[in-house]
Order: structure tokens, then C-alpha cells, then sequence
């Protein structure tokens, strides 16, 4: 059992958001099947959005594009599949939640209450979709204001996930804290985009969209290491963890906890292998706590 | 994978709103009933299954379709594929029943093809509004019986494909591939229930599909949670027992629509 912000978990793994999180049966899926210690639902806003046209994800060489333009039923449409997960998943679940202003993260985040989520996730960080994710992250003022705003409505832990699209990600991560987060998840995608040269057609139905996968992996574990000093608030860390090894490296940089998302393009049950993976590292090395690993690099230079 | 620029090279106009469009690309790996996305440049991208290594059967529904059908020979549309699982091939000497409704005799025209050179006996049930939207009948002839059913009584049977169904001992065969309009299935999967033969069965499904890969969920079904694109689209009846099937699917903001 390894606790994360008053959340009991199995494990240190957790489903990201966007990803298998449109439903509570396949949330269920991830956390059962797939053996994930939390699930993080899709990011659920104030009305129903059908998302940018297609394509809206592809699969690249080094990683993935997508632009799926936040489409979700609106907090009234989820609920029965927030009670559905909170009912058979066995594992904790997070509501990813969006708006435009502070109030519409209020609103959202108190419509969803009655299903009973174990901790909320805020998305200011989705590259893709105008007025809303970045546009609102990368000002820390209404970082600090989101943060504030569902902090007082809700009395369960609040994440905050930010954008890596920021000249400095510590600056944000520290107006989260300001505003009461219980802790902050990095990273988001980071901007990208991919071009049909048989046509010039930009491929995304957006145009752009955000990358993510074994590409990002580097940014994302520099904007880990770089919260863990600015922050008291544990970092998730999350971008491009696809086994053990990513999923240690992620910690040692300063992560209490990992996100895992594309990922799952290979298998479900990634969750499952990465823990046993560390477990099987933790015993090899001889440490007694997987504690003993989070923040490791800051230690030895 | 980005999509591969495929260059239309025949158009064939099978009924008023069905066309089958081949490119110059053949998927010589590919699972009949596996899909492609068909990228329909600056419109949108939509999910087609393959009706045959080098071709997709198309009905006019919506925007991208019908933009699709203002191609002509020479133009190109962007693939990506093939996708998802396809049909269990049938070993040598079983019996295998195709029950097609509409255009879903376009993924099952090569399957019962590849079951029948696999040494299958292959027989079909066709249904269609009239004779005229009747698809692939002559692909599915040269193959073995095929029991035609048309809504307006123009051709074969009058009623549904379970109309049909019931002069056939669906029992007598080994394996059961189906693929059609949602209502359709559900009513030949509630006959095989009965029938108590749903495990040789299997059902190609339809949902709305996002990303297309496996990884955003908009497709997942209740109450496994299984993906249409990835674990499907063909799924085995048994899969499918108390499934969301025939009762509700998912419009493109995830919220539920009943069938």
C-alpha cells in the first residue's frame, strides 16, 4: 500500500488523463485488468464537446500527436460513469476536470461531488483546445486562482497538471501551491504538430496538437527534478513512461508517483509490469522503502 | 504511422449510395474485418473496413463520405491501417454461416473469400432494404448457398435476415460470422442465444471512433470496458453477453445514444 496526498494505493502507478478514461467500465478495466493504483477519468468540462475533427491521434516514430479538442459529456453525462468506476474499480478515482474561469472549475468540480471522486485532477495544461488547458497554465495568476477556486468547494486532494509549454514550469507549479494543491502533475503534452508531404494537409483535423511518448521523456523528467526543489507538494511525474526503468528514472528525478498514458498502445496491463519492475529493482538494490529512490538524483551530486 | 497517400484507381458504383473504391496500395497482411482510417484531407477521418486487400466499400452517410464520393480516378484520400481484429479463419472441412445486412457484406466478403480458400464450406444469409442495395451477392455466390432476404419482399425472403434465419439449423454450423446494422445484430445475436450456439459466433461491432489506436477510450464498451478498435471490432458472441449491444453506443462527446 504507498499513500499519495491521504490517497491509499497499491501501487505507484496511475492511468493518465485522456487516456481509457471516457468510461467507467474501461476505468475499471485499467484499474483490474491492467492493475493501475489509481485511474485518472478523461477531463470532464462545464458542457458537451464533441472534440477537433480527425485525425485526432497518430502514432509517430519517437512518440504520438494528438488532438482530441477535450471532448467529453459534460459533468451531468459523466456521473453514472464516475459512480460506475467508483464502484467496481477497487483502485482510487481522480475526476480531470477543465473550464475557461476559476468558477467553471467550481461548477464542474461540485457537479461531480456526489459521485464521490477520490481526488480531483485540474487540467490547465491541454495545448489544443482555445480558451481552455494552457491558455489558462501558463498565466501562474490563474493557476493560482483554478487551484483556489475548487479548493474551496471540494474537500478532496487537489491536483494540478501542468504544461512543459511555459518558459518556466516552477513558476506555475509554485502558484498551484499558493493556492492550496495538494500536489502538482507534470507534464502535459508538449506543442507539436506533423505535415502529409504527398499533400501538405497539416495531418491533425486541429493542425497541431501535442506530443507524447518515449519522446518527451527527457522534458518531462527535467520539469520533474526542477519542481521537486521549488515545491513542498509531492510532483507526479508523467510523459513518455512506458516500462520500470522510465517509471525509476521518473522518481529519482523527484516523482512520488507516476502517470502512465500512451503507453497503453502496447498493453493495458502496463501498470502491472511497471510496479512488478520496481519492486524487482527495490529488492536488487536493496532498498527498503521505495521512498528511498523519490528525489535520489538531487541527493548523490 | 502517418497515412499513406492512396491513389484511387477504380470506382465501382455497387447501389445509389454505395460505392467501393480501389487504390493502388494492397494490405497483403491484413485480417478480413480488420479497418483502415480513411482521411478524407481538410473533412474529417472515419473508420471503413476493408472489403478487400486493395479496396473499401463505402455508404454515403455523412460529411466525409460524402466528400468521398466527389472523388473520382486518379485523386487520393490518406490511409492508415489495418487496424483492430479481424474474423477467426475457420480450419479446413468446418462449416462456416455469413449473416450480412447492408454494407456489412463489405468486411465479410473477404473473410468468407480466405474462409473458402482455407478449404471452409462457406453459406451465406444476405439482407438488404431491396435487391437493387443487395452487396457482393455474386462475390458470396461463387462461394456456396446464399439465402437472400430484402425488406420490401423485391428479392429473396420478405423481413429482416433473421427472417431468413429461420429456415436454417444455425446449429449445424461450426463457426458464425455476422456483420450489419446495430439492430440487426442484436436481433441475430438474441436468435443464436437462443439457439445456444453464441460461442461459435462472431459479431463485427461499429462505434464512434476518436483516435482510432487504442489509447483515447471513446470506443470502449460496457460493461468490459473492451476497445472497438483495438480488442474489436470483431468480438465473440460471448464476449458480448450483457454487452451495451443493441441498446445504447456513444455520440463523439462520449454521451450515450440509444440504438
Amino acid at each position: 500500500m504507498y499513500t499519495l496526498t491521504g490517497l491509499k494505493l497499491k501501487n505507484p502507478t496511475i492511468l493518465a488523463a485522456g487516456v481509457l478514461g471516457t468510461t467507467g467500465a474501461s476505468l475499471c478495466r485499467v484499474a483490474r485488468e491492467g492493475g493501475a493504483g489509481a485511474v485518472v477519468t478523461k477531463s470532464i468540462g462545464p458542457a458537451p464537446k464533441t472534440g477537433h475533427p480527425n485525425p485526432s491521434m497518430i502514432r509517430l516514430d519517437c512518440g504520438f500527436l494528438n488532438a482530441m479538442g477535450l471532448p467529453n459529456p459534460s459533468y451531468p453525462g459523466f456521473l453514472q460513469e464516475l459512480e460506475f468506476a467508483k464502484e467496481n474499480s477497487a483502485a482510487p478515482v481522480i475526476a480531470s476536470i477543465f473550464g475557461g474561469t476559476p468558477s467553471e472549475f467550481a461548477e464542474v468540480a461540485e457537479g461531480l461531488l456526489p459521485s464521490k471522486p477520490d481526488a480531483f485532477e485540474l487540467n490547465v495544461s491541454c495545448p489544443h483546445a482555445e480558451g481552455y488547458g494552457a491558455a489558462i497554465g501558463s498565466n501562474p495568476c490563474l493557476v493560482e486562482a483554478v487551484t483556489a477556486a475548487v479548493k474551496d468547494v471540494v474537500n478532496v486532494p487537489v491536483w494540478v497538471k501542468l504544461t512543459p509549454n511555459v518558459a518556466d514550469i516552477t513558476c506555475i507549479g509554485n502558484a498551484a501551491e499558493s493556492g492550496g494543491a495538494d500536489a502538482v502533475v507534470a507534464i502535459n503534452t508538449v506543442k507539436g504538430m506533423a505535415i502529409d508531404i504527398e499533400s501538405g494537409f497539416p495531418v491533425l483535423g486541429n493542425r497541431s496538437g501535442g506530443l507524447s511518448g518515449k519522446a518527451v521523456k527527457p522534458v518531462a523528467i527535467k520539469c520533474v527534478y526542477d519542481l521537486y526543489t521549488a515545491l513542498e507538494i509531492p510532483v507526479i511525474g508523467v510523459g513518455g513512461v512506458s516500462s520500470w526503468k522510465d517509471a525509476v528514472e521518473m522518481m529519482m528525478a523527484g516523482a512520488a508517483a507516476v502517470q502512465v498514458g500512451s503507453a497503453v498502445y502496447d498493453r493495458v496491463d502496463v501498470f502491472s509490469e511497471i510496479d512488478s519492475g520496481i519492486e524487482a529493482f527495490l529488492r536488487r538494490k536493496g532498498y527498503s522503502d521505495i521512498k528511498k529512490i523519490i528525489g535520489l538524483a538531487h541527493e548523490v551530486v | 504511422m502517418l497515412p499513406l497517400n492512396a491513389i484511387i484507381t477504380q470506382i465501382t458504383e455497387e447501389s445509389p449510395l454505395v460505392r467501393t473504391f480501389f487504390f493502388d496500395h494492397r494490405f497483403e497482411d491484413m485480417e478480413p474485418g480488420q479497418f483502415v482510417m480513411v482521411w478524407v484531407r481538410g473533412v474529417d477521418e472515419v473508420p471503413m473496413g476493408l472489403s478487400r486487400n486493395n479496396s473499401i466499400t463505402v455508404q454515403k452517410v455523412g460529411e466525409a463520405t460524402s466528400k468521398l464520393f466527389e472523388l473520382k480516378e486518379g485523386d487520393s484520400f490518406g490511409l492508415r491501417g489495418p487496424f483492430g481484429k479481424g474474423f477467426t479463419l475457420p480450419a479446413k472441412d468446418e462449416k462456416l454461416l455469413i449473416i450480412a445486412g447492408g454494407v456489412g457484406a463489405a468486411p465479410l466478403s473477404p473473410y468468407a473469400e480466405a474462409a473458402s480458400a482455407a478449404g471452409a464450406e462457406v453459406n451465406t444469409v444476405l439482407g438488404a432494404r431491396n435487391a437493387g442495395d443487395l452487396l457482393f451477392e455474386e462475390r458470396f455466390e461463387a462461394l456456396g448457398k446464399v439465402y437472400v432476404s430484402t425488406d420490401d419482399g423485391s428479392k429473396g425472403v420478405k423481413g429482416f435476415v433473421t427472417d431468413a434465419l429461420k429456415n436454417l439449423d444455425v446449429a449445424a454450423y461450426d463457426r458464425i460470422a455476422v456483420c450489419g446494422p446495430e439492430i440487426m445484430m442484436a436481433s441475430v445475436f438474441r436468435l443464436l442465444e437462443e439457439k445456444k450456439v453464441l460461442e461459435k459466433s462472431e459479431f463485427s461491432l461499429h462505434r464512434y471512433f476518436k483516435c482510432g489506436i487504442g489509447v483515447c477510450g471513446a470506443c470502449c464498451i460496457d460493461q468490459s470496458g473492451l476497445r472497438v478498435c483495438k480488442d474489436g471490432p470483431v468480438f465473440s458472441g460471448v464476449q458480448l453477453i450483457g454487452s451495451e449491444l443493441g441498446k445504447y453506443s456513444r455520440d463523439a462527446s462520449g454521451r450515450r445514444v440509444k440504438i
